[in-house]
C-alpha cells in the first residue's frame, strides 16, 4: 500500500528564525507537549537564541532536570544550556494562584486588593474557575513577552499549555472570560454595589426580578452577596483583564507566533490534534506544523515482521529438543510484534497526513524510557529537527 | 511485593469512579469495569462527564445524550447502560424537578444564568455533575428516594484525569461552604458524604511509566488526604515480554550478536551487520524497559492498594477490546 508521507517540519529554520518570538506547545494530556516544548527551548538556546521556557506541569525529574527545584512563578536560568553558542534558557512553572494574585495586586489598590484577597469566592475562582489556569497561561505569556520586548531580556517564548479536557479550552479561555463579562447577568450582579442596596430590583424586569430571587433561593443569600462582593471589587479590574485577554490573543494571530501542535500515534490524540489544526486555521492562527511523539521505529527495519514470526518458527523447529525457545527466536518474536506496532502507528500518521494535506509532520520515535535531562532533550530536539 | 485483597476495593461498592493521568485508557478501563460488573448480571451506568463521547466510541454507539441508553445486554441478566452527563442539561432538569421552575428556567436561560453556573462559576458545573451522579447511584424503584430497590446495582464513572480528580470530587464541599445554607449546601453534603462512603472507590488507572506512577502516587496521596476512599490500582497494557530472565541474560553476553548471526544463517534470514545489531539492540531496549517497569511495578504496589493488571492489547481497544479486558478483570476477581 502506498502511504502518504509526511513532510517534516523545519525546525531549524523555525528555531533560527529571528522573527519567531512565541512558540506555542499544544495538544492533549499525556502526549508529551511539556517535553516537546522544553526540547524545542534547549534547541533554539543552543543555536544561539535567548529563551524562556513556561511549563504548566512537568513532571518531576523533568522539572528537575531543567532546575525548576520550587514552583515560584519565576524565570531561572537553566545552567550548562546555550552558553558556548551566545544563547541562553530560562525556565519557569506556572502557579496559578500566584499569577491570579500578582494581576490583582498590580491593578487594584492596597485596600481593594486586601479586600479582594480575602473575599471567599475569591479563593475559590482563583483556584478552580473554569479555565483560570488556561486564562494564567495567556496572561504569564502576555507577561513573559512585554518583559522580553522591554528589556530585552528573550527573544523567543516558548509555552506549553495546560492539561486541559480540550487543547481547545487554551484558546476559549480568554472568550469565556468576555462572554462572562459582558452577560447580562454579571451585571444584574454588580447592579447591586453600583446602584447601593436593592433598590435596583425594581428597575429589573419581571423575569431579572425573578432569576435573582430564585438564585438567592438556590444558592443561599450568603452565596450570592459574597459573589457580588467579589465581582464589584473586580469590576475596576476586569476592563484591564479582558483588554489584555485580548491583546495576548491578538498576538497569538501574528506571524511572529508559531503553533506546534503535539501528539501521539493514537486515535484519541490524533483526533485531538485534527480539532486544533482546524481550529487554528479557522482563526487565522500560524501553525508551524505537528509533532507526533512516541513512535514506534524498528532498529532493524529491514526485516519484515511477518518474515521474523516465520524464521522464530523455523529456529523453533530445529531447536525443539532444546531447553525452550533460544535467544534468537524470542528476538525474532520480539521484533515482529514492534514491527507490528510500528506498522500501525505509521498507519494513523499517514491517515493524518492524508486528511491533512499541506500540514507539516514531524515525528518522534518513542525511547525506551523517559526524558529526565538534558542529553534526552536534546535527543529528542535532534529527532524534530530531522 | 504483597498488596491488599481485591475485595477491599470492590466488596459492596457501587460507585466506583475511575481516574488516571490523560492517555493512560480511563475511558476504556471504566467501560471494561462495567461490562465485567454487568456480565455477573448487574445492571450497571456508566457514566462520563467531560463531554468526550468516548463511551459511544469504545461501545461503536451513536453519540451518547442526556437519556441513558442501553449499551450492552447480557445472557446473565445483566446490562450496561451509558449516559453522557451535560451540566447544562442536569442543571435545567435539577431546577425542574426541585424547583418547579417553569418560566423562570426560560429567565434564566435567557439572562446567561445557565451559561454562567455551567462554565464560568467556580465548581457549579462539577457539582451539577456529580449531583447527577449522586441521583443515579441513589436512584430507587419505590415511590420515594430511599424507598424500594436501587436501580442501578453499581454506577461507574469515567471521572476527570488525576490532576483534578481531588477537585472534582472535593467540589461539593467547597460549595458546601461557599453556599452555607440553602438546599445547594444541603445537597452539596449530601454528595460529600456519598462519596467518603464506604459504598464509593476510587480506582486509580496507570502505565508503568515513570509520569504516571508518579502521578497516580501524587493522587493517591491527595485523596486519601481528602478522604476519599481509593479502591484499586489498575495498571494498564501491560506487555508480556517475549524475552525473560535467562533470555535478557544472553543479550549481555558479548557473543551474543555472534550467535544471533549463526541463527539467522541457519534459517536463511538476511543477517547483515545492521539487521542483527538491530535485534540485538530491541532486545536491549527491551531490557531497559522492563528494568524500569519492575522498579515502577514496585512503586505502585507500595502505594497500598490492591493492584489490577490489564494486558496491552496489540489491536488497540478497536474490534472488541473492552469485552477482553472485562473478562480479564472478571478473572482477577472483579464483582
Amino acid at each position: 500500500m502506498a502511504r502518504a508521507l509526511p513532510s517534516p517540519m523545519d525546525v531549524d529554520a523555525l528555531l533560527a528564525d529571528r522573527d519567531t518570538g512565541i512558540i506555542v506547545c499544544c495538544g492533549s494530556g499525556g502526549v508529551g507537549k511539556t517535553t516537546t516544548a522544553a526540547a524545542l527551548g534547549v534547541r533554539a538556546a543552543e543555536m544561539g537564541r535567548h529563551v524562556v521556557v513556561l511549563t504548566i506541569d512537568p513532571a518531576r525529574r523533568l522539572a528537575q532536570s531543567l532546575g525548576l527545584t520550587e514552583l515560584d512563578n519565576t524565570p531561572r536560568p537553566v545552567v550548562g544550556v546555550g552558553e558556548e553558542a551566545g544563547g541562553s534558557l530560562d525556565a519557569m512553572m506556572l502557579d496559578m494562584k500566584r499569577t491570579f494574585d500578582e494581576v490583582v495586586l498590580a491593578h487594584s489598590t492596597p485596600e481593594k486588593a486586601a479586600q479582594i484577597l480575602a473575599n471567599p469566592f475569591y479563593t475559590a475562582v482563583s483556584s478552580s474557575f473554569a479555565g483560570t489556569q488556561e486564562y494564567m497561561a495567556m496572561e504569564k505569556l502576555g507577561q513573559l513577552r512585554a518583559e522580553a520586548e522591554r528589556d530585552g531580556t528573550w527573544d523567543l517564548v516558548v509555552v506549553d499549555t495546560p492539561p486541559s479536557r480540550s487543547a481547545l479550552d487554551f484558546l476559549d479561555a480568554p472568550k469565556r472570560l468576555g462572554s462572562f463579562l459582558d452577560g447580562r447577568f454579571i451585571r444584574l450582579l454588580m447592579a447591586p454595589a453600583k446602584a447601593g442596596g436593592k433598590a435596583y430590583l425594581k428597575v429589573f424586569s419581571f423575569g431579572a426580578n425573578l432569576a435573582a430571587s430564585t438564585l438567592s433561593r438556590v444558592l443561599g443569600g450568603q452565596f450570592l452577596q459574597d459573589v457580588q462582593t467579589f465581582v464589584a471589587a473586580l469590576d475596576t479590574m476586569f476592563g484591564g483583564f479582558r483588554e489584555r485577554a485580548d491583546v495576548t490573543y491578538a498576538l497569538l494571530k501574528e506571524p511572529s507566533t508559531a503553533f506546534v501542535v503535539v501528539a501521539a500515534p493514537e486515535r484519541d490524540a490524533l483526533r485531538e490534534a485534527t480539532y486544533f489544526v482546524e481550529r487554528l486555521e479557522a482563526e487565522g492562527m500560524p501553525l508551524a506544523g505537528v509533532v507526533v511523539n512516541r513512535m514506534q521505529v524498528l532498529a532493524a527495519p529491514g526485516l519484515s515482521g511477518s518474515r521474523a514470526e516465520a524464521a522464530a518458527e523455523q529456529l523453533d523447529d530445529r531447536l525443539d529438543e532444546g531447553p525452550g525457545p533460544g535467544l534468537t527466536a524470542s528476538l525474532l518474536r520480539l521484533h515482529a510484534d514492534l514491527a507490528e506496532v510500528a506498522t500501525r502507528h505509521e498507519a494513523r500518521v499517514a491517515r493524518f497526513v492524508t486528511s491533512h494535506p499541506g500540514v507539516r509532520v514531524s515525528t518522534v520515535p518513542a525511547g525506551a524510557t523517559d526524558i529526565h535531562d538534558l542529553d534526552g532533550l536534546r535527543t529528542v530536539a535532534a529527532a524534530l529537527a530531522g | 511485593m504483597a498488596t491488599p485483597p481485591l475485595d477491599d476495593a470492590f466488596d459492596g461498592v457501587r460507585l466506583h469512579v475511575v481516574t488516571g493521568k490523560g492517555g493512560v485508557g480511563k475511558t476504556t478501563v471504566a467501560s471494561a469495569l462495567g461490562l465485567a460488573l454487568a456480565r455477573q448480571g448487574q445492571r450497571v451506568l456508566l457514566v462520563e462527564v467531560e463531554g468526550r463521547q468516548g463511551i459511544s466510541q469504545t461501545f461503536g454507539v451513536p453519540p451518547l445524550g442526556t437519556d441513558e441508553v442501553r449499551l450492552v445486554q447480557d445472557p446473565s441478566g445483566g446490562e450496561l447502560w451509558g449516559l453522557s452527563v451535560d451540566a447544562k442539561a442536569a442543571l435545567l432538569e435539577y431546577l425542574q424537578t426541585f424547583y418547579k421552575l417553569g418560566r423562570a428556567g426560560g429567565a434564566l436561560e435567557k439572562m446567561g444564568v445557565i451559561d454562567f453556573a455551567t462554565t464560568i462559576a467556580p465548581g457549579v458545573r462539577d457539582v451539577l455533575l456529580t449531583g447527577k451522579v449522586y441521583e443515579a447511584v441513589g436512584r430507587t424503584d419505590g415511590s420515594r428516594r430511599g424507598q424500594g430497590a436501587h436501580v442501578w446495582d453499581a454506577v461507574v464513572l469515567d471521572a476527570p484525569p488525576t490532576g483534578r480528580v481531588a477537585r472534582f470530587l472535593g467540589v461539593n464541599e467547597q460549595v458546601a461552604d461557599l453556599a452555607r445554607v440553602g438546599p445547594i449546601h444541603a445537597q452539596a453534603e449530601s454528595i460529600t458524604r456519598m462519596l467518603r462512603d464506604r459504598i464509593s472507590r476510587v480506582h486509580v488507572v496507570t502505565l508503568l511509566e515513570e509520569m504516571p506512577v508518579q502521578e497516580s502516587a501524587d493522587a493517591v496521596a491527595e485523596l486519601v488526604a481528602a478522604g476519599f476512599p481509593v479502591g484499586a490500582v489498575v495498571v494498564n497494557q501491560v506487555r508480556e515480554p517475549v524475552l525473560a530472565g535467562p533470555g535478557l541474560a544472553a543479550l549481555t553476553g558479548e557473543d551474543a550478536e555472534e550467535r544471533v548471526r549463526a541463527d539467522l544463517a541457519l534459517v536463511g534470514v538476511r543477517n547483515g551487520a545492521r539487521t542483527v545489531g538491530g535485534l540485538v539492540a530491541e532486545g536491549r531496549d527491551l531490557a531497559a524497559r522492563l528494568a524500569l517497569e519492575t522498579e515502577l511495578s514496585d512503586e505502585v504496589a507500595a502505594l497500598g492498594h490492591p493492584v489490577l493488571r490489564l494486558p496491552s492489547l496489540p489491536g488497540g481497544t478497536e474490534d472488541g477490546g473492552v469485552s477482553v479486558l472485562a473478562d480479564e478483570l472478571a478473572e482477577q476477581g472483579v464483582r
